[in-house]
């Protein structure tokens, strides 16, 4: 299986997202929410850090 | 005398339950949700902590061993045992690498210790349902 830096990002983001949501919230409606702002967090995180890296490095 | 007795079976049960769910949440992703009964958690917990582990084993991901001196593949396996069975099959069918033999496996073997450390967070979950800390 080959998959993407970018790919691999989204997979990641999302199973973790679906866990935290389930297990850190009561409400369903909450869960939605909060695994939907965690896997914001982690794509735009990443997103940032690396344009940070490249900055750095150039 | 026969309405002790089965109180006395039902509070032995209601005690029992946050353990028997806590392992059962650990050996089997999302296990612990579904003896709640809480259905489409336990499924939803399944599907992604599964995904990682089966994404992880495709990238050619580490399989952490026991047995290794280095301080971080001790953690490395803490967090593969997490999986529960997941991790047992792996190791009896021999998936995965024994070490990172190309660049995207490094990816394949942390999808591995994260599923397996998100299988913990499901359980202790299922845990806190079951003892009524958290509710519904």
């Amino acid at each position: 299986m080959t998959i993407s830096h970018f790919g691999a990002v989204l997979l990641f983001s999302l199973c973790i997202s679906v866990v935290f949501g389930i297990t850190q919230r009561s409400e369903p409606r909450m869960m939605v929410r909060f695994g939907a702002y965690c896997f914001a967090l982690f794509v735009v995180g990443t997103i940032v850090a690396s344009w940070a890296m490249w900055l750095i490095r150039h | 005398m026969g309405t002790e007795t089965n109180t006395a079976r039902v509070a032995g049960e209601k005690s029992s339950l946050p353990a028997i769910v806590l392992i059962a949440g650990w050996l089997v992703p999302g296990a612990g949700h579904l003896i709640l009964r809480k259905w489409w958690r336990g499924l939803a917990l399944f599907a992604a902590i599964a995904m990682m582990f089966g994404v992880g084993l495709a990238l050619q991901g580490k399989i952490y061993t026991p047995n290794t001196g280095d301080l971080l593949d001790v953690l490395g396996f803490a967090g593969d045992l997490g999986g529960g069975v997941l991790y047992l099959l792996a190791r009896l069918l021999d998936l995965g690498h024994a070490s990172v033999q190309v660049t995207t496996a490094d990816y394949g073997t942390k999808f591995i210790v994260v599923g397996g450390l998100l299988n913990l967070i499901a359980a202790v979950d299922a845990h806190s349902l079951a003892s009524g800390r958290k509710r519904s």
